[in-house]
């Protein structure tokens, strides 16, 4: 996980083709072409935003991780 | 076709290649010759003779100089010629190019572009090949293809459930979306597949001794241009990391490779497998390179083989991406980034 101040994310939303962009301004965009989402992305802020950087929102785990781990049996 | 990034630092060869044999690399086009002096410190000069363009890695070292296999024109380790034959004048133009060069985590790197912009702090950083909690196999394969396609073949793991199905590859690779991540600042991009209940392949069912289905993760780290890491984590099915102390219960393998652009249409492809079990088992050592070694073969095989094709489309060829490009896609953008920035100033690109 990339912690940095201008970091975009891209999610696969699980169980669908959609791929969700979200860039570091804090706005996000759906799309079913990665290259649609990559030109939306890096055209902040002409696309969207128009501030500076702002505290990103906590990323979703990639699917398959569990958060709430449970012990595991030795 | 993706121009050079210059003014990088990239992977030449492993340390145990660099000794007292002259070695002879391409990198971006331009030939060196590599060599180890006496006192241990690996050298990298430019692989032409001044006098008539003698490859010098064809030639013989005398100490720590190195004498032209053609005429004997001598050149110490900082490139300067100390010896011409037949007359007392050294010209004053008799030098090949020394290039920086600095040994770390069991690679010799390179720096190919401005001598003044060689910090060795850019160098990235793969500390499992050197580390004693970790277990190396490890090699270099020449392919006959363009960077940029080993670039895009690392990016996207769904490949491996149809190139490299029976040793890495299962369904669940390509069938479990990815997250992608890009820091715009630092160029790094980053692509994780997490597998909750997948198959274990041959590779992993054979070296960790996991009988059952497991939990996989894959992390790409992409440093560009030259160094990528694929943190590998192997677990039986539904272990997953404490949340706190040591991750014991899981396997772990770093992969690097090391993506070395030797001319437009060739590349070194450097790969290691580190592990942190069975350290002294040489059994799994010997399947882990063998089977590492036949996944990067059906890798180059089929590279070279786009290449040939490639070679001969036109310009702006038709592709197709979807989501499984994610990654590729933003790779492909910050070289392309790269490569313009590094590019001399008033260079002409095709």
């Amino acid at each position: 996980m990339l912690t940095g101040p201008r970091v975009y994310r891209v999610d696969w939303v699980l169980g669908t083709d959609r791929l969700r962009g979200f860039c570091f301004c804090g706005t996000s965009y759906d799309a079913e072409d990665p290259i649609e989402l990559w030109a939306w992305l890096l055209a902040h802020p002409d696309s969207h935003g128009g501030t500076g950087p702002t505290e990103p929102e906590p990323a979703d785990p990639p699917s398959g991780t569990v958060r709430d781990r449970q012990p595991v049996p030795a | 076709m993706t121009a050079f990034v210059r003014d990088q630092w990239y992977v030449a060869a492993y340390s145990r290649e660099v000794g007292r044999e002259l070695l002879g690399r391409t990198i971006l086009g331009e030939p060196i010759v590599f060599y180890r002096t006496g006192d241990g410190e690996a050298v990298g000069l430019a692989d032409r003779c001044v006098h008539r363009r003698f490859p010098l890695s064809e030639s013989r070292l005398d100490g720590d100089t190195i004498v032209c296999g053609y005429h004997g024109f001598t050149y110490d380790s900082g490139g300067s010629c100390v010896f011409v034959p037949g007359q007392q004048r050294i010209p004053r133009t008799a030098r090949v190019a020394a290039y920086p060069v600095v040994e770390q985590d069991s690679f010799v790197w390179v720096w190919i572009g401005d001598r003044a912009k060689a910090d060795p702090a850019l160098i990235p950083r793969a500390p499992w090949l050197a580390d004693p909690n970790y277990t190396t196999v490890s090699g270099m394969e020449p392919l006959n293809a363009r960077y940029m396609l080993l670039v895009d073949n690392l990016m996207d793991l769904s490949h491996e459930t149809y190139l490299h199905g029976g040793y890495i590859g299962t369904p669940e690779v390509a069938e479990t979306p990815i997250q992608t991540e890009v820091d715009e600042d630092s160029g790094i991009v980053y692509v994780s597949r997490h597998m909750d209940d997948a198959a274990c392949p041959p590779f992993y069912a054979k070296s960790t001794g996991i009988e059952g289905r497991i939990t996989r993760w894959q992390d790409i780290e992409y440093h560009p241009p030259c160094l990528y890491l694929l943190h590998s984590r192997i677990a039986p099915q539904g272990v997953y990391p404490p949340a706190e102390g040591p991750d014991d219960q899981a396997f772990h393998v770093e992969v690097v490779y090391a993506i070395t652009p030797s001319t437009e249409n060739t590349t070194y492809d450097f790969w290691a497998v580190a592990r942190d079990f069975a350290l002294d088992d040489e059994e799994v050592s010997r399947f882990l390179h063998s089977n590492n070694h036949t996944v990067v073969m059906q890798d180059v095989t089929a590279l070279n083989l786009l290449e040939q094709v490639l070679v001969k489309e036109a310009d702006g060829y038709q592709e197709l991406s979807i989501n499984i490009d994610t990654g590729g896609l933003a790779a492909r953008r910050i070289l392309k980034r790269m490569a313009e920035r590094s590019r001399p100033e008033g260079a002409v690109t095709s």
